[in-house]
């Protein structure tokens, strides 16, 4: 399954994705994620701005990308219980 | 209420000043991430799964108008104009950020509020009766004890690096509203024979990944030495409680490991050295603390009758309603458990509300219950009616306190980092099949619901009539179904009854469970609790999986 780079912004705590040269508040633009991710991930954990840096499996899907797990689509989302809150380009039912 | 004298003030400012400024370091990149994580868990702020999360300690429950607006304050100006109440009677906010982290904390120390001691492995924030001072059936109000507990526990230099977190509860009366052979000291105020007040000592009790009913370790220890006491029992747990292994390191494995008998000869030798040292504060200090939870000045004119002819005021009144010492007044419970609601969540808008509600009708005071709802303790009777229809303009008078519907839920997998699996989904499909209609929740009664998203046991899936724990199975979303807990004075642990579900899976077993309490009870008040102790699992398993 491909991998895609996600964080949390330490000023803020905002759930980021990393879009290849920046990082992006939605998942939708995310980019797959090569060998290079390690690397990548090393060297955002030794700058110390984004909190727990980490490769995560999501597989393309015609909504975007969809994670692996319950627990990362959340975060793509927001809570499911609130879908008022949530990330308006992605659809609660995606979780 | 208890006002911080200058010392409590100097102490949180201190505190403030302090972590404002590991905040300002970690922002500038002077300290690392690994550095700095155990500095903001020991003032309250975790990283959760959208962002940070808040946890502010409201001591023993006890919260004033002026206070709950300033967290209807925090909600709408650092958060997105919302708290959760917790079981452990304390405030969490889902959506902070690390850079208004020091307004923040300046706004809370302004109504002596603060966030430190809520994670970490120190005493945590003291819970209580929600009823303290106003109940019929207590000996006295016991949260002058508490106050006494969370001075001699705020930043105790000795306690700050236990083994483990540490939770300690106190009720002074006969029923517990407070769970407190659930926590790590469990304190029942009482009399002797010569009429003097002390306290029940419980020790060991816990929920979580190995749940435990606490034991007693003493009868009757003196109120005027309760405070050496309770330190001799965590030198005892600091000395000797596990490091080894996290999940054997509460006091409860301490216990069991050492056997009552042993621990409580430890303890009390450990307690023969430290009282002479005159460690218990003196009756001057009691009495000072005592009488800032003098009772409130009552209107003994006050009118002892209701008129209930609006009948959805009178099923409020029977179900949230409850008996207070003072004739004239009456308990009013806030229900935070509405329709389609989030359990234990209330908007800033509705903050608001309670804290007008208290200033004008309750002696400005406000309570947190362990079950995640909210009570006016002291409301005159004749004002009932008026606070009634204010609560439910504002979407708060859900009339179903201790029902079906007045689910515990911890956030689970929307918010928690360490969760298995949603449980506010599924409390809220299982409140949804009863939610419209009252009279069937009130003919089902008394019946506690309680789910957590993982082992740790936040939502008291142990202390359910019915439990469920959420569980990964293979990566999807699986429940554990459990039985028969309590966590009031017949406190039992709840078990499993059998095989897990899925989330529609977990919401029919439920219907079958009450469908089949319905046809087995003995009679309407008979509670489903009493049935599954009447009869056991097997018939409950049967109706399940038969
Ligand atoms: C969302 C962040 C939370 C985290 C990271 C968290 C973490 C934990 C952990 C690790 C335990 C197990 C401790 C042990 O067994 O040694 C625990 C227990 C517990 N937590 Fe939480 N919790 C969270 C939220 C809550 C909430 C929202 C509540 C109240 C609704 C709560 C109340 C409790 C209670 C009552 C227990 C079990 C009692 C005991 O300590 O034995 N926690 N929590
Ligand atoms: S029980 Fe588990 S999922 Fe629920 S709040 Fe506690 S740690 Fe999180």
């Amino acid at each position: 399954m491909p991998r895609i780079l996600t964080g949390n912004r330490l000023e803020t705590g905002d759930v980021l994705y990393w879009n290849g040269s920046d990082w992006s508040l939605s998942i939708r633009d995310a980019v797959a994620i090569g060998d290079e991710g390690e690397e990548l991930v090393a060297r955002l954990t030794a700058e110390e701005r984004i909190n727990d840096p980490v490769l995560i499996e999501a597989e393309p899907s015609s909504q975007g990308w969809r994670p692996r797990t319950t627990r990362e689509r959340v975060r793509a989302f927001g809570p499911s219980v609130r879908a008022d809150l949530g990330r308006p380009d992605i659809s609660v039912e995606s979780i | 209420m208890y006002r911080y004298d200058q010392y409590d003030q100097a102490i949180v400012d201190a505190r403030v000043a302090e972590f404002k400024e590991q905040v300002g370091r970690r922002l500038r990149n002077e300290i690392t991430e690994d550095e700095f994580k155990p500095l903001r868990l020991m003032n309250g702020l975790y990283l959760q799964l959208h962002a940070y999360m808040l946890r502010v300690a409201v001591p023993y429950g006890t919260l004033s108008g002026v206070q709950m607006r300033m967290l209807a304050h925090i909600a709408r100006k650092y958060d997105r104009d919302y708290g959760h109440f917790t079981t452990r009677q304390n405030i969490q906010y889902n959506w902070i950020k690390l850079e208004q982290f020091s307004d923040l904390l300046d706004d809370l120390s302004k109504v002596e509020m603060h966030a430190f001691q809520t994670s970490g492995n120190c005493i945590r924030n003291i819970s209580s009766d929600q009823f303290a001072g106003a109940a019929a059936d207590e000996l006295a109000d016991p949260r002058p004890y508490a106050e006494l507990l969370r001075q001699w526990s705020t930043l105790h230099p000795e306690f700050s690096f236990l083994p483990r977190k540490f939770k300690i509860a106190v009720i002074a009366s006969e029923t517990d509203r407070a769970a407190i052979q659930l926590h790590d000291i469990g304190l029942q105020l009482r009399k002797d024979e010569s009429g003097a007040l002390g306290f029940r000592v419980y020790v060991g009790g816990g929920m979580g990944r190995t749940p435990i009913i606490g034991q007693v370790v003493r009868e009757f220890i003196p109120v005027g030495q309760f405070m050496s006491y309770s330190e001799a029992i965590l030198r005892v747990y600091n000395r000797y409680g596990r490091r080894d292994n996290i999940y054997k390191a509460r006091i409860k494995i301490l216990v069991n490991e050492l056997g009552i008998v042993e621990f409580t000869r430890q303890v009390e030798a450990e307690w023969a050295l430290l009282e002479p040292l005159g460690l218990d504060a003196p009756k001057a200090e009691y009495d000072r603390i005592i009488a800032q939870f003098a009772e409130p000045t009552y209107d003994l004119a006050a009118p002892d009758t209701l008129d209930l002819s609006d009948p959805d005021f009178a099923a409020w009144v029977s179900q949230n309603v409850h008996a207070h010492k003072q004739p004239g007044y009456a308990i009013a419970t806030i229900s935070l458990k509405p329709k389609a609601g989030i359990p234990g969540d209330a908007s800033s808008a509705q903050m608001d509300v309670i804290a007008d509600l208290a200033k004008k009708y309750a002696q400005d005071e406000i309570r947190v219950t362990h079950s995640q709802n909210l009570v006016l303790a002291h409301v005159r009777k004749a004002d009932l009616y008026a606070v009634w229809q204010a609560l439910d303009a504002a979407d708060l008078a859900t009339p179903n306190l201790d029902l079906v519907t007045d689910i515990i839920v911890c956030p689970g997998m929307d918010y928690c980092t360490l969760a298995n699996a949603r449980s506010i989904p599924i409390a809220q499909k299982i409140a949804a099949k009863f939610e419209n209609d009252i009279e069937q929740q009130r003919d089902l009664g008394e019946l506690k619901i309680k789910v957590s998203g993982c082992i740790n046991g936040c939502g008291h899936h142990h202390a359910g009539h019915i439990g469920i724990l959420g569980v990964d199975k293979k990566g999807e979303e699986a429940y554990q179904l459990l039985l028969g807990g309590s966590g009031a004075e017949d406190a039992s642990l709840a078990k499993i009854l059998g095989p897990g579900f899925d989330a529609e899976g977990i919401v029919g077993a439920v219907d079958k469970l009450i469908a089949f309490y319905r046809s087995a009870r003995t009679n309407p008040s008979e509670r489903f609790l009493d049935t599954y102790r009447r009869l056991g699992a097997a018939p409950f398993k049967e109706a399940v999986y038969g």
